[in-house]
């Protein structure tokens, strides 16, 4: 069978330019990596979320030694975090790979069901930096529990709201590109969560190499930096991102912050 | 002056250098270190404790309140071991292989310790063998394991199947916790216990080792 060079050629140009308008960041030699930057302001905690992850409700009175722990751990963390991100949008037959990781995931699961339908995705990783979790180490050596804990709380919301910036930011550049659904919702999910093995871990870092952020993957698939956050970015109709509660994994989770952010995406 | 009730009130305030200047004066009184820690360090720590279980205080308190009591520890430690006076129980704790997570261990020891207990902390990323062999050799009765990552957990089970393979599961029993550790998963690994938050855990220690 003869082959049409010149036809193929031209069958190929379509395609790269119907991939290229929908992932205007692509090349041919495949996607754009974005390093990201945020502000000081993007990564202040909130002060409620800290206390609360201290155990401490939401509304309570406090007392001022606990208000000046929570400055301390404030200012502290301003000193020591060297916030970055890495981000860059994939397809879905791409991330299909990615997502299936080595295999192990729960049989039927949120984003299983969801990137098919989304209209874009991107894979983030975004952290604080190591020095932050040194300084944690050493507060806990000196015996300063009490502002060593404050401190990890007040990481841990900051490295979430890092998470939730990129995701903005995220939806920004989709708007900018002329993505105005209606009724759209942008969402992150991170592996090892509502059945999304933590083994999916490796072949996002294979794919967005966050090496360049100072990030890495041990072999438990574990992130170093411990205060950093990765996963992907799922835009689309907002009803794609609902899901019920029932799922088995759905048992061991203690947060159910899949039912916060839903009623945001709503709220919004 | 009750000098005990008020070294008792500056653990629960939170107050180290109180403590500290108050278990000076105690020690240079000729009081009995036993009776320093017994009545006035750790009678502070379980007035803390029992306010925080019932949420009249929160962990920023109870992690003050640490902080003190261990300001008069510290100058009793050299003491206690000169008179040869055990701690209530021995417990060796550690993150298990692969996970560096240590918030809720460090959490864990620091309320042991609270209770009297001697805690020898191997710190994270810690390998099974590693903590049979420390237990074995600091005289241990307990080994308590954290992990927070699922791929982690399986540590878990390996030290529990080296006690029972080398039969010290008699002598060294053994609690985990840890965020994605479940009572189902202590009992399908034949863990002795499962701290499902440090005040639990330093509990099931104590059933572990017939203490009150």
């Amino acid at each position: 069978m003869a082959v049409n060079i010149a036809r193929c050629e031209a069958m190929a140009r379509v395609r790269w330019c119907s991939y290229f308008r929908k992932h205007p960041y692509a090349t041919p030699r495949g996607p754009v990596i974005q390093k990201v930057q945020f502000t000081a302001t993007e990564v202040a905690p909130d002060r409620d979320a800290v206390l609360e992850h201290q155990g401490i409700p939401v509304g309570t009175s406090v007392k001022d030694h606990i208000e000046e722990l929570y400055q301390q751990a404030v200012e502290l963390l301003a000193e020591t975090i060297s916030p970055a991100g890495i981000m860059c949008d994939i397809s879905a037959e791409d991330f299909a790979g990615v997502y299936e990781g080595d295999g192990r995931n729960d049989g039927k699961t949120p984003v299983g069901d969801m990137f098919a339908r989304a209209d874009h995705l991107a894979l983030f990783v975004v952290t604080l930096g190591e020095r932050t979790c040194s300084e944690i180490t050493e507060r806990f050596a000196a015996n300063d529990f009490a502002i060593a804990c404050m401190l990890d709380a007040a990481a841990s919301i900051a490295a979430d709201q890092l998470a939730e910036t990129i995701e903005g930011r995220f939806g920004q550049e989709l708007a900018d590109r002329g993505w105005t659904p209606d009724h759209g919702g942008v969402l992150r999910y991170s592996p090892g969560y509502c059945g999304w093995h933590i083994s999916g871990q490796k072949k996002l870092f294979e794919f967005l190499d966050p090496g360049k952020i100072g990030v890495t993957l041990r072999d438990s698939f574990l992130m170093e930096p411990l205060k950093s956050v990765s996963g992907v970015i799922i835009a689309g109709p907002r009803e794609i991102h609902k899901f019920p509660i029932n799922f088995g994994f759905c048992k061991q989770c203690k947060t159910r912050s899949c039912r916060q952010r839903l009623r945001a995406l709503y709220a919004s | 002056m009750d000098l005990l009730a008020d070294l008792a009130d500056g653990v629960i305030n939170g107050n180290d250098q109180r403590v500290a200047e108050i278990t000076k004066q105690m020690i240079d009184q000729g009081t009995a270190p036993k009776a320093i820690l017994d009545d006035g360090l750790i009678a502070g720590m379980k007035v803390v404790v029992e306010r925080f279980r019932v949420q009249d205080i929160f962990l920023p308190d109870v992690l003050l309140a640490a902080r003190a009591m261990y300001a008069g520890t510290e100058l009793l430690r050299p003491l206690l071991i000169k008179e040869g006076i055990p701690s209530i129980g021995k417990v060796v704790i550690g993150s298990v292989q692969g996970d560096l997570h240590d918030i809720g261990k460090n959490l864990v020891g620091i309320m042991l310790k609270g209770a009297g207990f001697d805690v020898i902390d191997l710190g994270n990323n810690v390998a099974p063998e590693r903590m049979v062999q420390a237990a074995q050799e600091q005289g241990a009765t307990v080994i308590g394991m954290s992990a927070l990552l699922t791929t982690t957990m399986p540590a878990m089970r390996k030290v529990v199947e080296m006690l029972h393979q080398e039969g010290l599961d008699d002598r060294i029993k053994t609690i985990v916790g840890g965020a994605p550790v479940s009572d189902d998963f202590a009992r399908d690994i034949g863990a002795d216990a499962h701290g499902f938050d440090a005040a639990s855990a330093v509990d099931r220690v104590k059933l572990l080792m017939n203490v009150s």
